[in-house]
């Protein structure tokens, strides 16, 4: 097991790299402009938030739609953090690390305290309470001074870039990626299939249920704290009830239990809204009509709960097996 | 001193007594039947052996342990794991990490180790993907390792459910109706199984069945339950010529 695996490794390995400096290569010779290149960091932000809301929904199978509050929280925690720091003469990624464990570890801690209490609460219910402690910490926000209140806070230092985002998102999404496939993320999923049954093999369900939520939050407090770095102006009203919504979304489009689902969900609808700028007026229609269409002819999203693995499809690949029946893929895997 | 024991249990819904001082105990190695008709109480005397309802009367010990008031998971560390009614397998994984997903308290490693694969994080998963394979290999199910569990045949997941069970590591196990919805062929088969489980991995079995040639069949003593009460107790033989008994299933 271990050997195969270490072999995954450096495929996968090898991949992220040739795709970062392949980014760089276009930057360098000016094929993505600065527009473009702002999408790029918008889609890394976007599949930090939907991968970790991925495992509080997806994984731990449990509705929670205040997903831009717990963002929230790491932004502004961020951004006053790094702007505290700002004359102190420390080199822009160290500023940019600090901010950001601060912000997740922030961000985790309210998970915590909204998770003890929440997560009694199931499926509608625990949306709606959700939801309710989303809006909360927005309308806080709104009102304190520390923030700037509803004027916005700026002055952030804009210290996200290509770079560090990147690196960022990659290591976030493999840590979310060895936790779910470790005893721990089995744990989780297992709350998901049935809570039940996992409390009769042993299961501390409601611990895993917490630490569920609350490692969701912190990656979405570091998700926030990146967003806080590269606009460098925050006004509470962009972490709204909608802007849970749009994560969310990502997650069903790309499927509930899986995380490159996710990171295409992200990357697509990303890019989609932009593209459809030429539309004007008709830009939302075509994305919503777009999000219908998919859940009639794919309600368990793109990739299911399955992950797209790189080994097997370079197994795949070579063994001529890329478009034939689903039975003989899982064998080959 | 029995392995599983209960004195005077009794369990209130609001106005209704649906468990009255229900007493029961079992040795270690012993197979016992607990029988009634349906709304007996049998299901709810499951549910407080394992911790899901919280008796209002009465105590139950595990090897001389009070459980009364532990938590369902704390009950499966101290030795007593249980299978559904209606069967509760982790459906959209794989039969392997049905197993695995079992032996969590089995393997020590922490999040972070987990999270940054250390050397005990391999040894740990290898070996339980290796006891998860010998597992299914005694209930010869190693073909359906890599099978989604719900796309099993019922008394497949019938056998998982409870190999399962077994993967916790208990010494006593309690089988709710394993014979639900089975096919006489089925059933058959479940009985070869539940022997072979005892002699094999030398546990206690209480076992709750509607189906009598189940029960008369393998249970080395029963105990007949109705409207909350017990009403008889014996062996197999002495049951089936329990007057009561037999007003209570057949009628007068």
């Amino acid at each position: 097991m271990a050997k195969i695996s270490k072999k995954n490794y450096i495929i996968n390995v090898l991949a992220i790299i040739l795709v970062f400096l392949l980014l760089k290569f276009f930057i360098s010779n000016g094929v993505i402009s600065r527009y473009y290149l702002g999408i790029i960091i918008f889609i890394c932000i976007n599949i930090v938030l939907a991968t970790s809301l991925n495992l509080a929904t997806g994984f731990l199978g449990q509705l929670a739609l205040g997903h831009a509050g717990f963002m929230a929280i790491g932004a502004y925690v961020s951004a006053i953090t790094a702007i505290s720091l700002k004359g102190t003469g420390l080199p822009n990624t160290v500023m940019l690390l600090i901010s950001l464990l601060l912000a997740g570890i922030f961000a985790g801690v309210i998970g915590i305290a909204i998770g003890i209490p929440a997560l009694r609460l199931k499926g509608d219910y625990l949306g709606i309470i959700t939801l309710g402690f989303g809006e909360v910490i927005r309308v806080f926000i709104n009102n304190i001074k520390m923030t700037g209140g509803a004027q916005g806070l700026t002055g952030i230092p804009r210290i996200s870039n290509i770079d560090n985002v990147f690196w960022i998102t990659v290591v976030v999404v493999t840590i979310l990626y060895t936790l779910t496939n470790s005893r721990h993320g089995r744990a989780i999923i297992s709350i998901r299939e049935d809570e039940i049954a996992a409390e009769a093999v042993g299961i501390q369900t409601t611990k895993y249920k917490v630490m569920g939520f609350a490692i969701a939050a912190f990656f979405a407090g570091i998700g926030g704290g990146m967003y806080a770095h590269y606009i460098a102006f925050l006004d509470p009203n962009t972490f709204n009830f909608m802007r849970s919504v749009e994560i969310l979304v990502i997650v069903v489009l790309g499927g509930m239990g899986s995380l490159t689902g996710s990171v295409i969900a992200a990357i697509v609808l990303t890019i989609l809204p932009e593209a459809l700028r030429d539309f004007a007026n008709y830009r939302l229609l075509i994305y919503s009509g777009l999000l219908v269409i998919m859940m009639i002819f794919r309600p368990q999203g793109l990739f299911g709960t399955t992950e797209f693995s790189m080994s097997g499809f370079l197994y795949r690949l070579r063994h001529n097996q890329l478009f034939s029946s689903r039975k003989n893929l899982e064998e080959g895997d | 001193m029995p392995l599983l024991e209960t004195k005077g249990l009794g369990m209130r819904f609001g106005g209704l007594k649906a468990v009255d001082n229900f007493e029961i105990s079992v040795d270690e190695h012993e197979l016992v039947g607990l029988i009634g008709p349906n709304g007996a109480g049998k299901t709810t005397i499951f549910n407080m052996l394992t911790g899901v309802y919280l008796p209002t009367e009465g105590d139950i010990t595990l090897d001389g342990l009070s459980i009364v008031g532990k938590k369902p998971y704390q009950i499966v560390g101290m030795g007593a794991a249980r299978t559904f009614q209606n069967i509760r397998l982790f459906k959209d994984l794989k039969v392997i990490d049905n197993i695995k997903i079992a032996y969590h308290n089995e393997m020590k490693y922490t999040t972070i180790e987990g999270i940054f694969r250390s050397k005990r994080y391999w040894a740990e998963e290898e070996k339980a993907q290796q006891e998860s394979l010998d597992f299914l290999k005694i209930f010869d199910m190693q073909a359906y390792a890599d099978t989604y569990a719900k796309n099993l045949p019922y008394g497949k997941q019938r056998k998982l459910e409870i190999a399962r069970a077994l993967a916790t590591r208990p010494r006593i196990l309690l089988l709710d109706e394993p014979a639900a919805g089975m096919n006489p062929h089925e059933t058959k088969e479940l009985m070869e199984t539940i022997h072979f489980i005892k002699d094999k991995f030398d546990i206690a079995i209480l076992l709750i069945e509607h189906d009598m040639s189940l029960v008369m069949g393998i249970c080395e003593r029963i105990v007949v339950v109705d409207y909350g009460k017990i009403i008889a107790k014996g062996k197999p033989d002495e049951i089936k010529n329990n007057p009561d008994v037999i007003r209570v299933y057949l009628g007068e």
